[in-house]
């Protein structure tokens, strides 16, 4: 039986990892896609130390990680956390992210929280993993006399760390759930039992949750992922006696490469689309050589109940936004046959937003599905029975993930469930109508073709647009979206949920979310501005530090609409002028004349490509446009006139 | 395990292991971990005659040792170990097991 500890949905078979970590080199080209390739290979202790190492030197000499994103997160353990630091690197490049890793101390936790100078109060760090565990909380001994009083202290002590964390750094904390020891008192008792270890633990971890929640900070699950490698394999006393290590050895990889994924998440790297094989991955069978009848699906058999969970876990990641899509090697009409007369078939063609079903090699159908979905080819999880076809695409895209998969496909759905692709640290409502949404893009590029103009084809579309400043219910999507958008966005600056929280209470800034529904269906939240309010001899000014916007909704006059609101905004606070300005990176170049269009006039352009731009707010008129605009709190405007 | 999977097939099933076997197996490994290629081990090496082998070192050495032979090692075992020729005889005596 599988086991996670061994990552067994990671590759094998790379002869010689040691070399080709040491022929890493900073200017190499594809130095990021390799980084990630070599890491998506099942490493031993000794080779994650190396390419820890190897990260660090290339790190030195200023080499480019892209297209990984960057994070640097500092560490505050009560053990010895130097081994699962080893892995994380490795974990993270898997994950899509190159870290930068620093520690406190050995058991110095609560000092180097509350110390403003510490290392890991330093700037520049973007994220603080707070590694601890019942003995930090003094939860290691048997039968708590006043355990209420013992819970109060033990929540204080975590209170305390992270508000400290978060004014001193203002940084993302990824606190931990804590995992109870299999150590019973009294037995099944110990659950009755107010101050046993057992109740203890359990009440803290619901605490950390709220505080978690209260604090925009991120939870790492430890406790459930102890449970699922189980306490007994987890907990390691001769470890602990010997080195202080926070769990067994054996679960090193793991716990790293669970904490790699919400850093992944944290920088908005989590992958958006599941492509699935048909034969022997859906369904039990060849549908072109054994026909409908024959294939393996359904209630009654083995075969074909495990066919049913694989399409059943599609379904659920569907539910959650995850988009469907298919690449196999068949004829169009003969693929698309179970999905219509097959009455077991869980998932109907209108799941898949993509189908791309012909002769072409998987490579060339996994591009053409990305393109579609106007998603980045990082964004796929590709899952095939045949390994031939799972080498040729972990060859020829290395940034798609492909999960090694075993014979029976009873297990795929916990291989494809543990290997923690889509990892989430929030979870909205857009989130959950988004793959209903790319659905509905096809429906309405056949109405862009039927409509005779622009003009026409938006008008058909009875677009709704509402405003809102930043609050705390979209600020988990705002997060999202300032850490994903690559190609509208004027200058790609990324903040935490901890930073969007300040800007969302600095009385300087001026911020503005924007959702969006129309007649097919509804996008949710699809832009975002951050403007920051100054004062100088020529009165006051507004800048805008981040403007973005979710290119699904491109050419439909958003952008002309949110700066309307803008200037709505800006002369409420008397401001005379608003300034803008355009980085360029290797993917905005969509924007590059965003405020020109708009009707700003250019101030400066830099050496480096970064230009300023200038709006004189008197001189703004408000153009007609194609959309209905309502305000948070008001009833949508469409609903009043229907 | 990760490398060694204990239910497939004991490491000293049918094996008939040397001092030399597994010196040369535990040269592999230290050289690995201290990333030195060249590093030589005999039963006389101790802790102090390798640069860095520090405390953390030594934690890496040992979870890298019983990985690679599938075996664990008591806490007592460990405190008493002087030398490489020490770490031998105890692998050597799990096998006996």
């Amino acid at each position: 039986m599988p086991s996670a500890i061994d990552l067994p949905w990671l590759a094998t078979g790379v002869v010689d990892v040691r070399a080709e970590i040491l022929a890493l080199q900073p200017d190499q080209p594809k130095l990021g896609e390799t980084l990630q390739r070599i890491a998506t290979n099942r490493l031993k202790p000794s080779e994650a130390v190396l390419f820890a190492k190897r990260l660090r030197h290339l790190r030195l000499d200023d080499a480019n990680f892209a297209p990984l994103s960057p994070i640097s997160m500092a560490i505050l353990a009560n053990s010895t956390f130097d081994l699962v630091i080893d892995e994380l690197p490795a974990a993270a490049a898997r994950h899509g992210v190159a870290a930068a890793l620093s520690a406190a101390p050995f058991d110095q936790v609560m000092q180097s929280a509350l110390d403003p100078s510490s290392e890991v109060n330093r700037a520049g760090v973007d994220v603080v993993l707070l590694a601890v565990d019942h003995r930090w909380f003094r939860l290691d001994n048997g039968l708590a006399a006043e355990p209420n009083k013992r819970l109060t202290e033990a929540v204080d002590q975590m209170t305390t760390v992270v508000n400290a964390l978060r004014s001193h750094g203002g940084h993302t904390v990824i606190m931990q759930t804590v995992p109870v020891p299999p150590l019973p008192l009294f037995g099944s008792f110990d659950a009755r039992v107010a101050g046993s270890q057992r109740a203890l633990i359990q009440k803290l971890n619901t605490a950390i949750v709220a505080i978690a929640e209260e604090t925009a900070s991120v939870v790492a699950d430890i406790a459930a992922l102890a449970a699922q490698v189980g306490a007994d394999q987890w907990f390691d006393p001769v470890s602990w006696n010997l080195y202080k290590l926070p769990c067994s050895p054996t679960c090193n990889a793991l716990y790293a490469d669970f904490i790699a994924r919400l850093l992944s998440s944290v920088r908005g790297r989590t992958r958006k689309c599941l492509v699935l094989d048909l034969d022997n991955t859906l369904w039990g069978g060849v549908v072109g050589d054994d026909g409908i009848d024959a294939l393996k699906l359904g209630q009654g058999s083995g075969e074909g109940e495990a066919f049913l969970a694989v399409q059943r876990m599609a379904l659920s990641l569907k539910e959650r936004g995850i988009i469907l899509a298919v690449a196999s090697k068949n004829n169009d009409e003969v693929a698309r046959g179970p999905f219509r007369n097959h009455p077991d078939m869980l998932l109907h063609e209108s799941d898949i937003a993509v189908f791309q079903a012909n002769w072409l090699d998987k490579p060339s159908n996994l591009e053409a599905i990305a393109k579609q979905l106007n998603i980045g080819i990082d964004s796929l999880v590709f899952l095939d029975d045949n390994p031939a076809e799972r080498a040729q695409v972990r060859a020829a895209l290395p940034s798609v993930a492909v999960p090694e998969l075993p014979g029976d496909a009873a297990w795929y759905p916990w291989y494809l469930a543990n290997a923690g692709y889509f990892e989430a640290i929030s979870f909205s409502q857009e989130d959950r109508l988004r793959a209903e949404s790319y659905a509905a893009n096809a429906k309405r590029a056949e109405v862009s073709t039927k409509a005779r103009d622009l003009g026409d084809y938006l008008a058909s579309l009875r677009i709704e647009l509402q405003f809102a400043p930043f609050d705390a219910i979209g600020r988990p999507r705002i997060s999202q979206l300032i850490n994903k958008s690559n190609q509208f966005n004027l200058t790609t600056r990324r903040y935490t949920d901890a930073d969007v929280l300040n800007r969302e209470q600095d009385p300087d800034a001026i911020t503005l979310q924007v959702r969006l529904s129309d007649r097919f269906g509804d996008f949710g939240m699809i832009g975002v501005i951050v403007g920051m309010l100054s004062n100088d001899a020529a009165g006051r000014t507004l800048t805008i530090d981040t403007w973005l916007m979710s290119c699904r909704v491109l050419g439909r006059r958003v952008e002309e609409a949110m700066l309307g609101e803008l200037v709505r905004l800006a002369r409420q606070a008397d401001v005379r002028r608003i300034v803008g300005v355009y980085i360029p990176t290797e993917k905005n170049h969509m924007v590059s004349e965003h405020y020109t269009k708009l009707g700003f006039a250019l101030t400066e352009k830099q050496d480096d490509g970064t230009c300023w731009f200038c709006l004189e707010v008197g001189d703004y008129h408000y153009p007609s446009l194609p959309h209905k605009v309502s305000y948070l709190g008001e009833a949508p405007i469409a609903a009043l006139i229907e | 395990m990760l490398f060694f999977n204990q239910n497939d097939r004991n490491y000293w099933d049918g094996l008939i292991v040397t001092d030399g076997e597994i010196l040369s197996q535990l040269t592999d490994i230290f050289r690995e971990v201290f990333d030195r290629p060249d590093l030589t081990l005999t039963p006389t090496t101790t802790a102090a005659q390798v640069p860095g082998w520090d405390s953390l070192m030594n934690v890496r050495l040992f979870v890298a040792t019983e990985m690679e032979f599938g075996a664990r090692f008591d806490t007592s075992e460990i405190n008493s170990l002087k030398n490489v020729g020490d770490l031998i005889n105890l692998i050597k005596s799990k096998g006996k097991r």
